[in-house]
Formats: structure tokens, sequence, C-alpha cells
């Protein structure tokens, strides 16, 4: 049979990655452009990454969404966690569907109506908007995102593991820290990470509960965008892309190096 | 050497029957115990009791709740109804990480992310032992199960059998006062786990320990356990050593879920002491059967007959051989050790006749289509009501 590139799947691969990455070539390009004109190109130049690391507005746009984004998804992650555990865990209880369905209704709520919703909260109560309430709101929603990503963990994970543990001794909350959490931690990080990048570009939600004093990246370059595209935007959006790329290429080869690690482990024992 | 211990292992074996001894008192006691899982009773009122050092067998099919038994002793379900109570202590309450029992799972549930020592150290480290005490421990335990070269490795390192015998040590690095197995041997092939089985023995005589084992493998409960309780439904049928589970089956259901048994349909056409006359539409000729109950003449039983009791001839036996069928053979199962002959009355009814192949060569072999002729004693059989 041969397995060789058809046509057709060539014209695919280069159509589909085209979709997808020609519009951020261009970004990428045009961050190195010696004009102050976007689309005009005027000789290479990095002037505007010396500009960035000037601009301290946007040096402290990025300070603030880094510091959410930590934040959030490490609360985040203790609270999707805790909700995996208990939807996995406590077999039928009345209520336990609506309680499933409502811990996953954030991921298709719109963004819109989550952010309205946490603003009126948030005024009911009399909370100073500003840090304090965008973290919150990005634990609201990323919370489920994680505990997704647990739970799918969770149901393949064989009960008997703490079962023994429990019968050898060990308490049941010592069991989850020495015997469970160790083995769902690689779900509980990807579940981590997806949190960090999602509360990192997430602009409705942060606009709307946001208050004066704190401005996230995303929005920082929303608002310049209204006032014209400067390079600098484009600039401060290829050093992410360039950030982002390292992270999953780091995070891929360490699964990568894990896998073969195993596998030759297992191989060595079929020997 | 090892002659020499087997010999004594065989004399314990012998003599050891605590549970017709009315002034034992037993290590692990069920009184009245019931299960319910909603509207499903998975057991249902179970008495029992269990002696130290015994190695105690609960055979069932799948579903009979047995293995739900054993999850009650380990404390992983409360029983509903009826208490369970070891070595005088009432179990009621007591969670599992406090119980002196320790359980080796039928996945093994060895964990992934600990070497083979740190397994096996798991047990006597909850426990508060020293560490040079544990370290001492894992090697007894490794030499034990002859692991020594393996301590460092990962359990998915490690091949089926040797995950077995990890298992079996950490299980037992705790000196439980019981060691519970479920279904331990189930996942290794026929051959290991008929060696394995043996090793079960020898260990739980070395360790003297009580090991009560969930199995629905019915060669391996008659191998390895001094008593075997075979259950049904939710309910013990009959609690007894292998030898008299197998030759005295106390209901027609243990007779035929314990090995191969042909089942004879019969009236009791007269009675004389312990001597049966029976009438069945399988033969012409009454039968002369011997059984001591309460059977009455009139009454609709059945005669349970194990295939190796039967004799298998072509020439006509004497009229002093006793019972007796005729009928042809209709399929026969060579397995090398022995023949299964399946033969064909002239009803209809087809009864199984097992024979050991004694010698290399026959002068003329039973084949397909033979006139045959099928013997048995007075005491072959077992005379079970209906």
């Amino acid at each position: 049979m041969n397995r060789g590139p058809t046509w057709f799947n060539v014209t695919s691969l280069v159509l589909g990655f085209a979709f997808l990455y020609i519009p951020i070539l261009l970004l990428i390009i045009y961050s190195f452009n010696g004009s102050r004109l976007v689309t005009i190109w005027g000789g290479f130049s990095t002037e505007w990454y010396v500009a960035l690391v000037n601009d301290d507005q946007l040096l402290d746009a990025v300070w603030v969404t880094l510091r959410v984004a930590a934040l959030s998804s490490a609360v985040a992650t203790v609270l999707g966690t805790m909700a995996a555990l208990a939807l996995t865990r406590y077999g039928r209880f009345t209520g336990r569907s609506l309680f499933s369905g409502m811990t996953y209704a954030p991921l298709v709520m719109p963004e819109v109506i989550t952010g309205l919703s946490l603003l009126l909260l948030f005024v009911a109560i009399g909370f100073e908007r500003g840090y304090w309430t965008i973290v919150l709101a990005h634990t609201t929603f990323t919370m489920c995102f994680v505990a997704v990503v647990v739970q799918s963990r969770l149901v393949t994970f064989d009960r008997s593991l703490e079962e023994a543990a429990l019968d050898l001794g060990c308490s049941p909350a010592k069991t989850f820290f020495i015997i469970t959490l160790p083995l769902i931690l690689p779900a509980v990080v990807s579940g981590f990470m997806l949190a960090f990048t999602l509360s990192m570009d997430d602009l409705v939600i942060a606009s709307f509960t946001t208050g004066p004093g704190a401005t996230t990246l995303p929005m920082r370059i929303y608002s310049q965008v209204r006032m014209g595209v400067t390079p600098e935007i484009n600039a401060i959006c290829t050093v992410m892309i360039g950030f982002i790329a390292i992270i999953v290429l780091i995070a891929s080869i360490a699964t990568k190096h894990q896998e073969t690690v195993r596998r030759r482990e297992e191989q060595a024992a079929a020997r | 050497m090892t002659k020499v211990r087997t010999q004594t292992i065989g004399a314990v074996r012998r003599t050891f029957a605590p549970w017709n001894d009315p002034t034992a008192t037993p290590l692990i006691r069920f009184e009245n115990v019931v299960k319910r899982f909603g509207a499903f009773t998975a057991v249902d009122h179970i008495s029992l009791d269990i002696y130290e050092r015994e190695f105690f067998a609960l055979l069932g099919p799948s579903g009979c709740g047995k293995t739900t038994l054993m999850r009650m002793l380990a404390g992983f379900e409360e029983p509903t109804d009826g208490r369970i109570t070891l070595a005088g202590q009432d179990l009621t309450g007591v969670p599992p990480y406090e119980r002196p029992v320790n359980m080796m799972f039928q996945s093994y549930a060895l964990f992934p992310h600990m070497s083979v020592a740190d397994n096996i150290a798991f047990g006597p480290r909850q426990a508060g032992m020293a560490k040079g005490e544990v370290a001492a421990r894992v090697e007894e335990m490794l030499a034990l199960v002859k692991l020594q070269a393996f301590a460092k490795r990962k359990p998915h390192q490690l091949s089926g059998g040797q995950r077995q015998r990890v298992a079996l040590a950490r299980a037992v690095a705790n000196r439980p006062k019981v060691l519970l197995l479920d279904e331990p041997l189930g996942a290794l092939d026929k051959k290991l786990r008929e060696e394995t089985q043996f090793e079960l023995m020898d260990l739980q005589q070395s360790l003297g320990m009580t090991f009560l084992i969930v199995t629905h493998d019915q060669e391996e409960a008659m191998t390895v356990a001094d008593r075997i309780a075979v259950m049904n439904n939710g309910v013990l049928v009959q609690v007894d050593p292998p030898a008299a589970i197998y030759e005295q089956p106390a209901t027609k259901y243990v007779a035929d879920f314990i090995g191969d048994v042909n089942i004879i349909p019969c009236k009791v056409e007269g009675c004389f002491g312990t001597d049966l006359r029976l009438v069945t539409p399988l033969t012409p000729h009454p039968l002369q059967v011997t059984h001591a109950g309460e059977q009455k003449v009139g009454d609709e039983v059945v005669l349970a007959i194990r295939p190796e009791k039967l004799r298998i001839s072509l020439d006509a036996p004497d009229a002093a051989a006793g019972n007796c069928f005729t009928g042809t053979i209709w399929d026969i199962g060579y397995l090398g050790d022995l023949s299964v002959y399946h033969v064909e009355l002239p009803c209809g009814t087809r009864i199984k006749v097992s024979q050991p192949n004694l010698s290399r060569v026959v002068e003329r072999p039973i084949t397909w289509e033979d006139k045959v002729y099928v013997t048995f004693t007075p005491h072959a059989g077992v005379v079970l009501s209906q």
C-alpha cells in the first residue's frame, strides 16, 4: 500500500497551516517593521522591542496579568480537583446530576453573562473592584475546566489502590496525599496549565470585573488597538507567542521523554 | 531438608480440625451478617466461624456474595445487620486502617509510583516501625517471595507472576492476624497458578497465619483450603473440608458446582436400614445404594455419582459387580491422564464416565458406537433430595 503523501493530503496540510499561521506570521514580521505605520514596510528594526521595555504601563499590565493568572489558576486547581473528586467518588446522592451540570455550565456559558453576573454580585456586596475581583472571577470560570480534566483522569483511577493503602493502615487523608494525588498529578498539572492560559488571555470577564488600577495585558492591548495599532503591540504579541511556544515545547518534550523512559523500562521488564 | 519440612506440615494438616473441637474459640465470627445494596441482598444471614491458622476458602459463582463477605471483614463495607468479631473484638464501626487484617487484591493494587521495596515497606511504615526495622522487614519479605533482585524495580517493570508475589509480600509485611486473598491467582496462567497454590499453602504454614481466600475456581479451593464454604445467592450452602464437599455434597447444587457429576433421578422403592433400593427410568433393574439418610419409601430423590466412580467395560459384568447400566459410546474426550466417555443409555440420557489411562497400549480400546456396560458399587453415589 502506498503510504506516501498524496496531492490531496499535501494540499489540505498546506491550506490548514496557512489558515492557522499566516495571520500570526504577518504579526511577527511587522513587529520588526521600522515604520510607524503598521501596514507599510519601512525596513528591519528592533526599535519597538526597545520601546516595549521602556513602556511602564505595558509592563505593569504584564505583571498584573501574570499575578492574576498564577493566583487564580492555583485556587481553581484546588477547587476544581475537589469538585472532580466529589463528582466521581460519591456514587449516587440526591441532586448529583444537577450538581454535575452546574459544575460544567460555565464551560458553555457566554463570557459576557459570566462577567456581567459577577460584576452585579461585586457591586451588590460592595466589593471594591480591582485586582482581587479579577482573581475571584478568573477562579470561578477556570475552575470548571480543571474539574473536567481531573474528572476524566479519576474515572479510570483504580479505587483498589486507595483501598490497599487504607488496608495497610494509612488514614484517608494521608492516602489522598501519598497515593491518589501523585497518581492524578499529571491531570492536575495540565488542568492548572489550562487555567493559567485561560486566565492570561481573558479579556471579557476581566473587563467586566476590573476596577481602577488593575489592567491586564489583553485589556491594555485592546484599548491601545482602539487608538490604532502600533508596531509596539505587534512586538508584545510576538513576545507572548514566543513565551507560549516555549512552554508548549517544554511540556511536550517532557511528556515525550517520560513516555520513552516508561517504554524502555517496560521492555526491560518483558525480557 | 525440604522433605522433613513437608512431612511435619503434613502431620500438622492431618490433625488440624479445630472446627470439630467444641472447646476451640473461633478467631473470626460472622454472626447473622446481612448486607443489602438497595433492594439487592448480597449476603443473607450468614453465620460462620473461622479458626486460627485455618486456610479457609469462600467458593461460589460470581455474584454469590463471597467478595462482599470478605470486604466486610476488611472494613470496606459495613454489614446492614449482624456483626463480625475478630479475636473477640467487635469490628462494627472499626475503619479498615485500624483492623488487624490485610488484603491481597485481585488487581494486586500495587502502588505504581513506588518501587517494590517501597510497596512492601508501606504497611510497616504506616504502623510507625523504626527505619532499620522497616528495612529488615522488607528484606525478609523479599526473601520470602524470592524477589531480592527486584527491590528497586517499579511494578510495571515486573511480570505478572512477580507482581503477584509483591502483592503477597506487601499484604503479609504487617503480620496481620488474618490475610484476605481476593481471587489471588486469577490473572496467572494455569501452570504458574498450580505452582503458586502450593507456595501459598507453604507460606500459610510457615507464617502461622489465618488465610481467607475468595475464589470461583473449585480446584484452587480444593487444593489450598482446610475448609471450604460453598456460597450461592448470598447464603452458605455447605461448609466442610474439601473431601467432604466432594464426596458428601449436602445438596444437588454443591454436587453439581464442585467437579463433574451425573445426576440420576430416582424413586425410593425399598428401605433396609442404610440400604436403599431405587428405581430409575434409566435402567429396568433397581439400583442398590448404601446411604444413611432419612429417605422414606416413595420419596423422589436424585443419585449423584462422580464420573470416576463409575466403571466402564466392553464385557458383560458378573452379577456380583453391583449396579449396571448398558449403553453405547456417544463421545470420547481423551485428556491424556484419563479419558471421559459419554455413554448414551437406551432412554436417551447421557452419562459421563472417566477412566484413568493406565497403560500406554491397549489391545482393544473402547471406541465410538461401542456397546458398553457401566457398573458402580452401592457406595459410589450420594442420595440427595430433589
